[in-house]
């Protein structure tokens, strides 16, 4: 008996070592661990063994029928990692070649400058406002100050669709269309499409901008500084400063140009900034005095500060775009430059 | 504005380099555009005097010894010129020396003969005769003998100077003159200025009588003239060419140039009228007669309306007011007697007039600025005591002044320095203050702690206290302004309305959906509705004209965007950009009625462009989709004629029964037409959706509400049908619905076409969804649903089960 068993576990271990698939392995447990399998037909034989060396013998039927088992486990393991791994491989990928979804768009980058300016101001407790394009001679001239006689109001700068209305020439009209449907305190910002009929290398008849109204009581040319400082710095970094410098518009009075210190040089002198160390962004200044009384507001309670950015000039600075024709081709590899 | 640093330099004492004055003019709110160094290109070019000249043989060369002072006594230099001569003094560039344009002199040798550098004619210094005599000749520049060899030339020429050019901002037209400008450098320099002379003699009583009238006082609130006999023509003095030839004029003579120096000098524009031309010795300004004639000085007629200001003779226009005198009464060389003009004309009225003719000039330039009431004065003055100076003619005592009656006394401001103050919100010292404005010429009378100020004549743009500010602030310095966060502004509510935030969210949705945003010109023409074959009866048609645009390809506000997108996606494929998503958001242009009279709709659009090989309808209508389900809204797609779209692969868009787009392929007759390679549109795909954003959000319900989830699980029935090739999905969708109010949901899983099916056939696999809020759907509740739904689709559409 003992010779039988020696020998059976010399072949199943034999017979173990050539499993090699799923198939052998099942042939294998059906030759030997299955029900009608050899090591469970020992225990069958184990009647004619002398009643006296059964529970000796059986123990080592058992043991063999143990050991089978874990060979068998283990070398079930290893087919089924050969097979993984053997599936895995005749699965793998070129993982290098294009994705299949269609990548995300992106929004224009005179949205996104919009966007930034508006977060920005937004914090500061600015309402947006958003006028219409096409306006009357008396909210883009007359009530803003602009002289009767002013050059702006000129066939040659202003494109008109009759004799009182006319396309927008600035976002300032939306200071007065405020004026008229509040009253102080004011925050808000105004940010629109504009047009003038000028079109060249530097100038698009149609361009954007952004107006800032500010009426509270005490409000003055410090006000407009310490504000514009603020949003300089977020947009251009926290080390740019600005600069006010005398200029004129019709509706402000005191006017000023404002500039910034060059955020690529930082005053060392480059060609961004015309080796000047500053860039002009942004005019401004102390609403003018009229305006607010245009829009039925008290001059003596009550003073405001305003200003008007170009977009497409930040725009321009902010990404290093040298040709302002670009933002109007919508040339799809320029458009997919500028994710958020 | 172009102002001489030389002639700055005669009005104020300027101590100051001429980089240092214009950091000093930025810092008062004069940029200087540009500052050019007359001396620019210039070096090692100095006074030479030649020694001796021998001939080169069988050369046009001369070889001269030119004692050069410390630069050499015997240098060699070898000319073509032939106006030398033993004893000239010319200019002479040494070797290694520098000329305008960049050009370089070196030693070389010349037909066998080393010269050590040029002599110098006065063009290849950059001079002509009016800015040194001499320069004009045919030969060297012969320089006057009092000239020191080896002195440097820019010095004996007057090249070294230099000229700012200075953007004037448009509420400053006083300094559109040298004198304008010596104003503000006195003033920033805190120097005393001095005035150009005016004072003369009338010495000569009028010989006969001369009548000056001013019927249009609107247009000419000032008309000053003085009439001067014997006139004699010459030459004007070097200083008076040079001023002129700096400025960049041409000496003409003494009588025109001083009516032109008076201009620059300043401000006021001239004219004089040859009192021998002038019928009736009679000068009347007034509005021209509708369809009156004149000819210009430059020979061209022109037909004028009421609109013209016109100065006339007792019968007719002599001259267009403030833009040009007229052929008939200008002056001459016969000339002997002028009436000399100095007059004020409103700024409009001149642009209006030097636009619609087409005609311009210095004075019409310098009026379009605006000159104010009280320079006619002084330009008046000016010019007579130079023409007492330049002895061109007899001043008489016949003089004229019209005014519009208002009076000529400077503006009044009281106020207080707080207000000033409050302006700016700083704390500017008073006395400063006071010091500041009496250098700009204002006075200022302090009483009691209230401040009369008393404006300067010429300028016309101060009214009231924040012009002060201004004035105080820009020669204080805007460094002085210390930056403050609203310290006293409320606390509000700021951001984005709900409106202004869908719209973000719109776009950063396409953004997500691989759509790129375009920006395109509000305008376009009737052009671009031809592209999309719109019939001249289409609403679209009634475009909003500009009546001044600026060509007709802009011409039109535009009334949908597709026409913009369809060049946008042809710009593209040009470019080999083959593929690609757009979207533009923008209004389009409705108008109640045309011509407008009233404000038309802007009505908020919203545009999708799609190109590419990998993109058919079904790409565009997953966008269509997926904007719906941003908004929570749902759309329905019926078939519309549209003449741009594929008959047979479009859509028009509706939702809650509502239409809100359009959008499909482009029609295959305008792709055909479209300005690509052939193969280009045989292989592309271009889609174009319109739809009304505007519409859109008309259509979403109120505040967003939670819906309870059911507590029933659903029943869910695939079924098979079979159906006529023609039957579209979306009819099956409706029946089914139609047909038992426990459909939930429906949806397409599966198209099979083939021969077992028989011809013309299609097999179409729904999914559907069976619920009950109320209630568990039982087995038989969803076959007797069942039963009438395949019921309803057999009787209605002839549909079977497959």
């Amino acid at each position: 008996m003992q010779a039988i068993i020696d020998e059976l576990a010399k072949q199943a271990e034999e017979s173990l070592a050539q499993v090699s698939s799923k198939e052998t392995l099942a042939s294998f447990w059906q030759e030997y661990l299955s029900k009608n399998g050899k090591i469970p037909a020992l225990m069958k034989n184990l009647r004619s063994v002398a009643p006296e060396e059964r529970p000796a013998m059986g123990k080592v039927i058992n043991e063999l029928k143990q050991k089978v088992q874990a060979d068998y486990d283990a070398a079930s393991a290893r087919v089924n990692a050969a097979e993984l791994a053997a599936r895995n491989a005749a699965e793998a990928i070129d993982i290098t070649l294009p994705a299949k979804n269609r990548p995300v768009g992106a929004l224009h980058p005179l949205t996104l400058v919009r966007n930034q300016i508006i977060d920005t101001f937004s914090g500061m407790g600015f309402e947006i406002f958003e006028g219409p394009e096409i306006e009357d001679d008396d909210h883009c001239f007359t009530r803003l100050n602009v002289p009767k006689d002013h050059p702006a109001r000129d066939m040659q700068d202003t494109f008109y669709l009759s004799d009182e209305l006319l396309l927008r020439t600035q976002t300032s009209t939306g200071q007065i269309r405020t004026m008229d449907a509040k009253k102080p305190p004011i925050k808000v910002l105004v940010p629109g499409r504009v047009f003038r009929s000028d079109s060249d290398a530097t100038h698009s008849p149609m361009f954007h901008q952004m107006e800032g109204l500010v009426v509270d009581k005490g409000i003055t040319l410090c006000d407009l500084q310490g504000m514009l400082d603020v949003f300089v710095q977020q947009l251009f970094g926290s080390d740019v400063r600005t600069r006010l410098r005398p200029s004129y518009f019709p509706f402000t009075e005191p006017s000023v140009e404002v500039d910034v210190s060059c955020f690529e040089c930082h005053g060392a002198g480059c060609s961004l900034c015309k080796h000047t160390g500053w860039i002009e962004v942004l005019g401004g200044g102390v609403v003018n005095r009229k305006v607010l009384e245009n829009c039925g507001i008290d001059p003596e309670v009550y003073s405001g500060i305003a200003f008007g950015i170009g977009i497409e000039r930040i725009a321009m600075l902010k990404y290093g775009i040298n040709n302002i024709g670009l933002m109007f081709e919508n040339d799809l590899r320029f458009l997919k430059q500028f994710q958020e | 504005m172009k102002v001489p640093f030389s002639w700055l330099k005669e009005f104020v004492e300027i101590d100051v380099t001429a980089q240092e004055l214009e950091d000093k003019l930025f810092s008062c709110g004069f940029e200087v555009e540009e500052l050019t160094d007359l001396s620019a290109g210039i070096d090692k070019v100095v006074v030479g005097k030649i020694t001796a000249i021998e001939k080169q043989e069988g050369t046009h060369l001369s070889k001269c010894v030119v004692d050069c002072g410390e630069y050499g006594h015997e240098i060699h230099i070898s000319t073509g010129a032939d106006n030398i001569f033993v004893g000239a003094h010319v200019p002479a560039a040494l070797d290694g020396s520098t000329l305008p344009g960049g050009v370089k002199i070196k030693k070389r040798v010349m037909q066998g003969v080393e010269s050590n550098g040029m002599l110098c004619s006065g063009a290849e210094l950059g001079l002509n005769d009016d800015l040194y005599p001499g320069s004009d000749v045919y030969g060297l520049l012969i320089l006057p003998e009092d000239t020191t060899p080896g002195e440097d030339i820019c010095k004996v020429v007057g090249l070294d100077d230099y000229i700012f050019d200075i953007s004037i901002t448009a509420n400053r037209p006083d300094c559109q003159s040298v004198l304008g400008i010596a104003r503000e450098v006195a003033a920033v320099l805190h120097k005393p200025l001095k005035m150009p002379a005016t004072d003369y003699v009338a010495k000569l009583d009028a010989d006969e009588p001369v009548s000056v009238q001013v019927l249009a006082p609107d247009l000419c609130p000032r008309y000053m003239a003085h009439y001067v006999r014997n006139i004699r023509m010459g030459e004007s003095p070097r200083w008076m060419k040079r001023h002129l030839a700096l400025c960049g004029l041409r000496s003409i003579s003494n009588v025109v140039d001083i009516t032109n120096h008076t201009l620059l000098e300043i401000g006021q524009p001239m004219h004089a009228f040859d009192l021998n031309k002038v019928k009736g010795r009679s000068i009347t300004v007034r509005r021209a007669h509708p369809g009156e004639k004149i000819i210009t000085l430059d020979e061209k007629e022109f037909t004028l309306t009421e609109n013209n200001l016109v100065i006339c003779d007792a019968e007719k226009p002599v001259a267009l007011a403030g833009v040009m005198g007229g052929a008939n009464s200008g002056m001459d060389e016969h000339t002997t007697s002028l009436l000399f003009e100095c007059a004020t004309f409103a700024r409009d009225s001149v642009r209006k007039t030097s636009r619609s003719l087409g005609q311009s000039s210095d004075s019409s330039a310098r009026y379009e600025k605006g000159v104010d009431r009280y320079s006619p004065e002084l330009g008046l003055a000016r010019a007579l005591h130079l023409i007492q100076q330049l002895d061109c003619g007899d001043i008489t005592t016949l003089e004229f002044d019209c005014t519009d009656g208002r009076p000529m006394e400077r503006k009044v401001i009281v106020t207080t320095p707080e207000k000033i103050c409050g302006v700016l919100g700083i704390d500017v010292p008073a006395q400063e203050m006071i010091d500041i404005l009496t250098r700009l010429d204002f006075t200022v009378e302090a009483k009691d702690g209230q401040w009369t100020v008393r404006v300067p004549l010429y300028r016309e743009d101060v009214e009231s206290y924040p012009d002060l500010a201004e004035e105080v602030i820009r020669e204080y310095g805007y460094d002085h302004i210390v930056p403050t966060f609203l310290k006293t502004a409320a606390v509000t509510n700021g951001g984005l309305n709900a409106d202004q935030k869908r719209v973000l969210k719109v776009k950063r949705l396409l953004a997500g959906q691989g759509f790129y945003e375009a920006s395109t010109l509000a305008f376009y023409s009737q052009a671009e509705l031809d592209m999309l074959h719109l019939p001249a009866e289409a609403p679209a048609r009634k475009a909003i004209r500009i009546l001044n645009p600026i060509s007709e390809n802009l011409s039109i506000m535009r009334t949908l965007l597709a026409p913009s997108m369809l060049n946008v996606i042809v710009d593209n494929l040009k470019k080999g950009n083959n593929a690609g998503r757009l979207f533009e958001m923008a209004p389009v242009y409705l108008a109640k009625s045309l011509p407008l009279t009233e404000m038309p709709e802007e009505r908020q659009t919203l545009c999708l462009g799609v190109f590419g090989p990998d993109e058919d309808f079904f790409t565009v209508k997953g966008a269509v989709e997926a904007l719906g389900a941003a908004l929570g809204l749902t759309f329905s797609y019926v078939k519309e004629a549209n003449p741009w779209l594929h008959p047979g692969i479009s859509a028009a868009v509706y939702c809650k029964e509502v239409r809100v787009g359009v959008f499909g392929k482009l029609a295959n007759e305008i792709n055909a037409e479209l300005k690509i390679a052939k193969d280009e549109k045989d292989s592309q795909n271009i889609y174009l959706a319109e739809l009304d954003y505007a519409g859109l959000v008309s259509c979403i319900e109120g505040e967003l509400r939670y819906k309870p989830l059911s507590p029933f699980s659903p029943v869910k029935r695939d079924l098979a049908l079979v159906c006529d090739e023609g039957i579209a999905c979306g009819e099956i969708e409706e029946t089914i619905r139609k047909a038992s109010p426990l459909v939930t949901d429906v949806h397409l899983f599966d198209v099979y076409r083939g021969k077992n099916l028989g011809e013309g056939k299609k097999s179409m696999a729904f999914s559907l969804v069976l619920e009950d809020a109320a209630a568990e759907v039982s087995a038989e509740q969803a076959e007797r649903a069942v039963k009438k739904i395949l019921g309803n689709l057999k009787f209605k559409l002839g549909i079977e089960m497959r």
